[in-house]
């Protein structure tokens, strides 16, 4: 198996990635440099966190416009599983992959801290290792984080069980106060209508190692490597 | 052809950049301010005709400098220049 870890300049949780893909789901990374014009034979692709091009003019807008882009879209389109996380989350909405979009923090701070995630939707490719309604702990680390949808956006997303993951406290209890960035719902991750590419703030990567004292991210990678086998 | 492209947030879309700097006005006296929206200026030089340039940027707006899930947009078209 083997995934397509796209890299752009700016990007800085690519290595993160693919040292979680190797050691927790032993899937093969591939470092694709973002002015590549095709993606190599691949089972996943990862648009991985960070700052591309500086969060110049909005968060991913300018990343969502690269050469490699037109070929990401193209296979995720097609039913490729595609995951974006943090930075990658705001790309994939940029290219229209995804609903919705990743505006400020309504605390106007970067926020760098581990948060409860309650997991809504364990029907995913991406996530059917947790149990529905299970409550992990995952680090976020951004500072446009904050999802926004229209009304009636948001609404196609509830109807279709498109929500993921939503912010919540340890025990699972989803309110206002446990929601760290203002984000519509306590919305932390979504998928797509068709159901193979999902956008998340929170980083699983960076709960696969034991100098984090988090592991609740190792079912997020095995998950894929399940659903891809 | 110098051309200037307006953005805001929609209305209706939490600006928390423009809710801050209303109440760092308020606080500094500014006891009359009312709503502040914080958006960005973006100034294009095209060699092109007003008509094509604005066109044009308004194309570069559907593509790039705008989400128009949250923004709105205008074109100012500089006629000194």
């Amino acid at each position: 198996m083997k995934a397509a870890i796209i890299v752009f300049p700016g990007s800085n949780c690519d290595r993160d990635i693919a040292v979680s893909l190797k050691k927790i789901s032993e899937i093969e990374p591939l470092m694709i440099w973002h002015k590549e014009t095709s993606i190599p034979d691949c089972d996943v692709i990862v648009v991985p966190g960070g700052f591309s091009f500086g969060d110049y003019l909005r968060c991913g807008s300018m990343a969502a416009n690269s050469p490699i882009m037109l070929d990401v879209i193209h296979k995720a389109k097609k039913g490729m599983p595609t995951i974006g996380i943090c930075n990658g989350f705001q790309i994939l909405t940029e290219t229209g992959l995804l609903p919705g979009t990743l505006i400020k923090n309504d605390c106007l701070s970067f926020l760098c801290k581990t948060v409860s995630i309650k997991v809504e939707n364990s029907n995913t490719k991406f996530s059917n290792l947790y149990s529905k309604s299970e409550v992990i702990d995952i680090p976020i680390a951004h500072n446009e984080g904050n999802f926004f949808a229209d009304y009636d956006t948001l609404n196609k997303i509830k109807d279709n069980d498109q929500i993921v993951f939503k912010y919540c406290n340890n025990s699972g209890k989803i309110e206002k106060e446990f929601n760290p960035n203002g984000s519509i719902e306590n919305i932390a991750g979504i998928i797509n209508k068709d159901g193979n590419v999902l956008g998340m703030m929170p980083h699983p990567e960076r709960a696969t190692c034991q100098l984090s004292q988090l592991n609740d991210g190792e079912r997020f990678f095995n998950s894929i490597a399940e659903s891809i086998l | 052809m110098k051309i200037n492209v307006k953005i805001m947030p929609k209305s209706g879309v939490l600006d928390p950049q423009g809710k801050a700097i209303e109440n760092s006005l308020k606080q500094l006296g500014f006891n009359k301010t009312g709503t502040v929206r914080q958006g960005k200026l973006i100034e294009i030089n095209l060699q092109e005709k007003e008509g094509k340039a604005i066109k044009i940027v308004d194309e570069m707006c559907q593509k790039l400098l705008v989400n128009l899930i949250i923004e709105d947009y205008e074109i100012i078209a500089n006629k000194e220049e």
